[in-house]
Order: structure tokens, then C-alpha cells, then sequence
């Protein structure tokens, strides 16, 4: 019986490793996507490109004006002369924000009334816009603030003046918000997804339409030696992708990993049920690898979309959220993550890692059964 | 090039498209499912974040306080705790994305012109939200701040007072900000060329694989006339899923379209026959179907995706990506598509962009028709 077994797994194991392009998926495609994702990908928003069109020319407004510009957010591009400049700059696209202070900015703060600074934004991409619109009301407010205090300072005959509350925060997990730890470990569960489901689906395919499965069939091979066959190397390799991705992510891009290795480990392991059981299901519904491919395609796009990866399942309407309690990705994207960034361990991650094993655990078994070892 | 050679392929790919009903499923539902889950369920906006509050002073200036967090509509409540094991836990397991620990000598330190520190500790773990709700938190306390020193200042001259300048957004082309409006007309981007490269990848090499080329070689079909009549169905599903992206935005998502419309649709077909000639060109340089469509994936999902602008903005990314970005067709309709729909802008702005789809169309179709020709002989 083992026999049968070991030999099963060799010549998987050499027809994937034949084959020069199956060797650039398994292993250039997860390196080519963890560059990506770890430079490309990237919401943090800085050197926010800005025009100013100071119609005050005043002390008070230029002091506001390097207000902004020291704050790190904004790269002052331009001091524009006037709207229509404004106008122009947007349109092609060249600065992203601009500030204009009217005429009297200064005169208006001094007579105790109540000056307008107007700070214009590109809402083309919406969510710059609103970080970039935040940014700007924390500087103006601040800056308020401070002439607030001055006033005060004056009034009461001291120097100088606090503000009321200040805010301490820190980021717990990520100090400095980089974006890339948040999506770098989460290249991971994509990449495993892919490999493990549409390469073993693909590769079952391939035995029916290449005629080579009537062959086997005729072998004394038993049909769950033949399913072990073909899961177990791409499961194999589905966690040769993970060690890759995690030296990759701690070695190159420095992303902190604080939890337990082993349990990511085991949470891949139960992840694999899920994946290799999709793939067995849809190996069963395809005749050809063509329709293989766009089965794996149609379900990794959405899943991969609805995982919680780049869009954040709370924002996502309600219904949807309950659906994706049936997405692995979901599961293991908190694992992943939780292993990495939090440092947390079992007590923590239970929930999902049964919610893991209750997927894989009805999905791999049904995918069994429909199994049947003929060449239709 | 003899039309109805052209035909006669054309009414063949047709065929073996309808007798296909999976990648037509894949052509049609597809940009369905793309559109509805970035119209609907996809967005980087972020509302109602849950907070846990540890309130030290429980006084009525720190209760007011919190009622601004608990008031706003970017704040849920989620609970409240006086143990920082507690506020751990809510974080740890996501029942909590930011917490407020209020100081006990908030309301004296406040009356003794002092200043008050608010602890903030938010998960950073997802750095988008993480900005954007501290952001949140940061103009609740500053307005907050501003309101005291104004009272003070009021008592003090006897007069009532006004904050200094008050900052008056005013966000253009997008007013609302909403996510789907730069999200969907992008999203028409990603779909053409996805189905477009996806499902065009696989044609000719599928003919290469089952045998049926040496046949087609056999007639007296030339290069071109082949390659021409092989586009010819999935030309007509991108139209399709053309049109229905352009209704979709219009009457179910409500985006605003400033531009010309005759404009979009040339552009859009320009386009369309550019991610053609794409797939075609994998298709011929790949010798099996299995690496043309991994190579598909690679070469026009993932840029269309990733590197166009559509999601993640170009501006943030390191300088290398950014020049890679400039060979990426799908880069200049993001900023076309962006252009004509919210910005109203026309050809005056966005020639630089046509005109690199117009090459880079030209030379990949004259490319895929040599590489092909060389394979025959």
C-alpha cells in the first residue's frame, strides 16, 4: 500500500518539477507578488503635492504656510497666483491639494472675527482625499489653537497658554502605520490559495484530458491513494510558499513577527483542507484545464476580494459580512496577521482556527466523494 | 486580407465560444460580480469604528467629552472597561479598533488651565483605517479644545469670542468622497482588461495544443486573417461588458459623468482592442494554455489591478514601480476613465494618454502578427 502511495508521490513530484513554467508559478510568481505588494501597495499618505495661493501675504499666513509644509504631510509644489492657476494644476493633475488664504487673513484674526481658509482636494481618489482633508483640519485646528492660547496668554497677562486636551496616541501592532505590514503577510493566503487549488485542480485535469487517467485507473492505485497523490505535493509546496513568504517578509522588509510560528504553521495545515478540497471539487465539474482555470479563477477572485486582504470586511455591508464567515481566506488572513503583527497566540486565535477546521472538514470529505476515479 | 476568410474565422471562434459555456460565463458574470462587489461591498471608507472607552474621571466635562466620540457618526460604542487587560482583549480579538483612556484629573486639569492627556490607542494592524480613525479622533479633541479656550476666553473679556479661522473644505469633482466614485470608473479599467487578456490568452494556444493549427496552417488563410477573425467574438463580449459597466455606473451607481460620451466610448474601444492584442500576444508566445493563462494573470491582471492607479495611488509608490507603471496600458484609461468621468476634462488633457494606447496597440498586434507568421513557416 505505501508503495503504491510513494510511487504516486514521485511522479507527481517530478511532473511538477519538470516542468520549467509550473517552477516559475510555484516559485516566481509568490516573490514577483510580494514585491509588489510590499512597494506598490501603499494607502500611507505623505509628500501630499500642494499649491498655496496666499492672497494675505501677512506674517499670519505665512507662518500657517510652514505650518503645513513642516508637517511632513504636505509638499508645498507651488504658490499659485490664482484660481484659474489652481484650476489648471488639478485638472493635469499635478498637485492634489491647495490652500488659499484670502485677503485680510491676518487683519480678521486680529479684530477677534472669524477668518475662512479654504483648502481645495481632488476627491478623484476618495480616500486620499479624506486623509489628506483630516491632515489639513488637524494643522488648521492646531494652528487655531495656538493663536487661541496667544490670545488667552494676553488676556490673562501670562505668557504663553496650553491647549485644553491633547491626544496621546499610539498604534498598537504597527507603530508607524506602514501599510506594507498589513498586506505583505497577507500575500501568504493568496498565494496558497492559487497554488494549492487551481494547480491540483488543474493537475487533475490534466490526467482526463491527456487521456493519461484511464491508465491509472487501470492500476491497482486505490482511489484514496490517487487523492493523497495529488494533494499532498501541492500541499507541500503550498507550505514550501509560506516559509518563503515569511523569510522574505522578516528578512527584507523588516515586518515584525511576534506570535508563534508553529501555530501558523498548524492554521496552514487546517487552511489546506479547505483549499485542496475546493480543488478536488472543481477537478471533479471540469472536463478540460481551460475550464478548470476559470472554476479556480471565479471562486480565488471573489474570495480573494471578500478576505479582508486590502478592504476591510467591517466596512463592507452587513449581508455580505455574514457570507464571508464561509470564506477560509477570511480565517486565516486574522491568523496570519494576529501571528505577525499581534503576537498573539491560540487563546486568542481559537475562534478561527475552528472555523478552519469546520470548513475543511466539510468541504475536503464532500470533495472525496464526488471523486470518482473515471474518465468522464 | 480577405473579408470573408475573416468571416468565416470569426463564425468558427464564435461557435467554439457558445460551445463554451464556461468562459462565457466568465466573460459575462465576471464584470457582474466586479461591479457589484466594488459598488457595493468593497471600501476603503471607514464608519462607525468601535470603540472602548476607560473613562478614569467620570466627571461631566469627561462624560461631554465622550459624548462627542459616542455622538459622531465615525464612532460606534462597543464597550467601556476600567482595566487595560480589558482594553487589550477588545483590541486583540477586533471587538475594538480604537481606545480612550481618560485621565482621573481630566476636569481638574482642564479648570486649572492645564493641559488634559487623552490616551489613544488604536489597532494598527490595518494602517488605512488605523490613519484615517485617528484622524477622526484628532478633530473630535482639537474641536473640543477649541471650544474650552473660546469659553475661557469668553469669561475672561466678557464678550463672546470666535475661533480664529475655521478651514472650509471644499473637495472637488467628488464632493461626498464617496469610494465608488473613483472606484467604478477605474473598475471599467480592470474589467475589459481582464476578460479581454484572460479569455483571449487562451485561443490560440489552445489551437496549438489539440492539434487544430496544422490544419488551420493547411488553408489558404493568411496570418493576419486569422488573428483578425479570432478576435472578432471576444471584441463583441467586451463591448458588451462594456456597455453594461458604462449602465451599471450610471444608473445603479449613480457616479457622475462629466465628460464626453462619445469621447469614453472611442477611448473604451481603442482600449478594448489594446488588452486584444494583449491576450493574443500571450497567447501566441505561450505554447500551452496552462502558461498563457498564468502568464495572462501576470502580465494583465495584476498590473490592471496593483500598478494602475485604480486602488492604490501611483504617487505613494517607490520610484522604480512608478516608471514600470508608465508601460502599463491600463494606467492611462484609469487616468482617462478618472478624467472624463469626474473631472470632465476632454482630449486637450488627456492626448498624452490616448495617444500611448494607440501605440502601444499598434505595436503589440504588429508584434503578436510577426511572432505568429515566424511560427507557421
Amino acid at each position: 500500500m505505501f508503495e503504491r502511495l510513494k510511487t504516486m508521490l514521485v511522479k507527481e513530484f517530478t511532473q511538477i518539477m519538470r516542468d520549467p513554467k509550473m517552477r516559475f508559478v510555484i516559485f516566481g510568481v509568490p516573490v514577483v507578488q510580494i514585491f509588489i505588494f510590499g512597494y506598490a501597495v501603499n494607502t500611507d499618505v505623505k509628500h501630499i503635492r500642494t499649491a498655496v495661493y496666499d492672497q494675505d501675504n501677512s506674517v499670519s499666513s505665512r507662518e500657517l504656510t510652514a505650518q503645513l509644509a513642516q508637517s511632513g504631510y504636505f509638499e508645498i509644489v507651488r504658490h499659485a497666483e490664482g484660481e484659474e492657476e489652481i484650476r489648471r494644476l488639478i485638472d493635469h493633475g499635478e498637485i492634489k491639494a491647495a490652500v488659499q488664504i484670502h485677503h485680510g487673513f491676518e487683519a480678521t484674526i486680529r479684530g477677534m472675527r472669524t477668518a475662512t481658509v479654504q483648502v481645495i482636494i481632488d476627491g478623484t481618489d476618495a480616500n486620499t482625499a479624506r486623509i489628506v482633508l483630516s491632515y489639513a483640519a488637524k494643522i488648521a485646528g492646531r494652528f487655531s489653537t495656538q493663536i487661541l492660547m496667544d490670545h488667552q496668554a494676553r488676556g490673562s497677562g501670562t505668557t504663553g497658554g496650553v491647549e485644553p486636551v491633547s491626544l496621546a496616541s499610539r498604534a498598537w501592532f504597527n507603530e508607524n502605520l506602514e501599510s506594507r505590514n498589513f498586506y505583505v503577510p497577507g500575500v501568504m493566503a493568496q498565494m496558497v490559495l492559487i497554488v494549492t487549488m487551481m494547480l491540483s485542480s488543474m493537475s487533475v485535469v490534466r490526467e482526463k484530458e491527456i487521456g493519461t487517467m484511464e491508465q491509472i485507473i487501470v492500476t491497482p492505485i486505490r482511489r484514496w491513494e490517487f487523492i493523497v497523490g495529488k494533494t499532498v505535493p501541492f500541499a507541500v509546496i503550498g507550505y514550501i510558499n509560506v516559509a518563503m513568504v515569511t523569510v522574505l517578509a522578516v528578512f527584507w522588509f523588516a515586518i515584525p513577527l511576534r506570535g508563534n510560528l508553529l501555530l501558523l504553521f498548524f492554521a496552514t495545515g487546517l487552511y489546506l483542507l479547505s483549499t485542496l478540497g475546493f480543488g478536488l471539487l472543481i477537478s471533479t465539474v471540469s472536463r478540460t484545464q481551460q475550464q478548470a482555470m476559470m472554476s479556480s479563477f471565479m471562486f480565488t477572485f471573489p474570495a480573494m476580494l471578500l478576505s479582508g486582504f486590502a478592504f476591510p470586511i467591517a466596512n463592507m455591508p452587513l449581508a455580505i459580512q455574514y457570507t464571508t464567515y464561509l470564506n477560509p481566506l477570511r480565517y486565516y488572513l486574522f491568523i496570519i496577521r494576529g501571528v505577525f503583527l499581534k503576537g498573539v497566540g491560540a487563546g486568542i486565535l481559537w475562534p478561527e482556527l475552528l472555523g478552519l477546521f469546520i470548513l475543511g472538514a466539510i468541504i475536503f470529505p464532500f470533495a472525496v466523494q464526488r471523486f470518482r476515479k473515471t474518465a468522464a | 486580407m480577405k473579408y470573408q476568410r475573416i468571416a468565416a474565422v470569426a463564425k468558427k471562434e464564435f461557435l467554439h465560444v457558445i460551445r463554451d459555456p464556461r468562459s462565457l460565463l466568465m466573460g459575462l458574470a465576471l464584470p457582474m460580480l466586479l461591479l457589484f462587489m466594488f459598488g457595493y461591498a468593497l471600501t476603503l471608507d471607514v464608519d462607525r469604528v468601535p470603540l472602548m472607552v476607560w473613562d478614569q474621571s467620570n466627571t461631566p466635562a469627561s462624560r461631554e467629552f465622550l459624548s462627542l466620540f459616542t455622538g459622531s457618526r465615525y464612532f460606534s460604542l462597543a464597550g467601556s472597561t476600567d482595566t487595560y487587560r480589558e482594553i487589550e482583549r477588545s483590541i486583540d480579538e477586533r471587538r475594538a479598533t480604537l481606545a480612550i483612556v481618560i485621565p482621573a484629573d481630566f476636569a481638574r486639569s482642564i479648570d486649572a488651565g492645564k493641559t488634559a492627556q487623552v490616551q489613544a490607542i488604536v489597532d494598527g494592524s490595518d494602517s488605512n483605517t488605523a490613519t484615517i480613525t485617528l484622524g477622526y479622533a484628532e478633530f473630535i479633541v482639537s474641536g473640543y479644545g477649541e471650544k474650552i479656550l473660546l469659553e475661557n476666553l469668553a469669561r475672561s473679556s466678557g464678550t463672546t469670542v470666535t475661533p480664529p479661522f475655521t478651514v472650509e473644505p471644499r473637495v472637488w469633482f467628488n464632493a461626498d468622497m464617496l469610494s465608488r466614485n473613483a472606484i467604478v470608473p477605474g473598475l471599467i479599467a480592470v474589467i475589459m482588461m481582464v476578460i479581454a487578456a484572460l479569455l483571449t490568452s487562451l485561443t490560440v494556444a489552445r489551437e496549438w495544443e489539440t492539434g487544430t493549427m496544422e490544419q488551420l496552417i493547411a488553408t489558404p488563410l493568411t496570418g493576419p486573417e486569422l488573428l483578425t477573425g479570432k478576435l472578432v467574438p471576444y471584441f463583441c463580449i467586451g463591448i458588451f461588458d462594456l456597455v453594461l459597466s458604462l449602465l451599471a455606473g450610471r444608473f445603479i451607481f449613480q457616479v457622475p459623468f462629466r465628460g464626453d460620451r462619445p469621447l469614453l466610448l472611442a477611448i473604451s474601444i481603442l482600449y478594448l482592442v489594446v488588452a486584444l492584442s494583449l491576450g493574443l500576444l500571450i497567447s501566441i508566445v505561450g505554447k500551452s494554455q496552462f502558461a498563457s493563462s498564468q502568464f495572462a494573470m501576470i502580465a494583465t491582471l495584476l498590473p490592471a489591478f496593483l500598478l494602475s492607479g485604480f486602488v492604490f495611488p501611483i504617487e505613494n509608490m517607490p520610484f522604480v514601480l512608478r516608471i514600470i507603471t508608465h508601460a502599463i496600458p491600463a494606467r492611462y484609461f484609469v487616468t482617462i476613465l478618472r478624467g472624463l468621468y469626474l473631472k470632465g476634462v476632454g482630449l486637450s488633457v488627456l492626448w498624452g494618454e490616448a495617444l500611448f494606447l494607440m501605440v502601444f496597440g499598434g505595436a503589440v498586434f504588429a508584434i503578436a502578427i510577426r511572432k505568429f507568421s515566424k511560427k507557421i513557416v
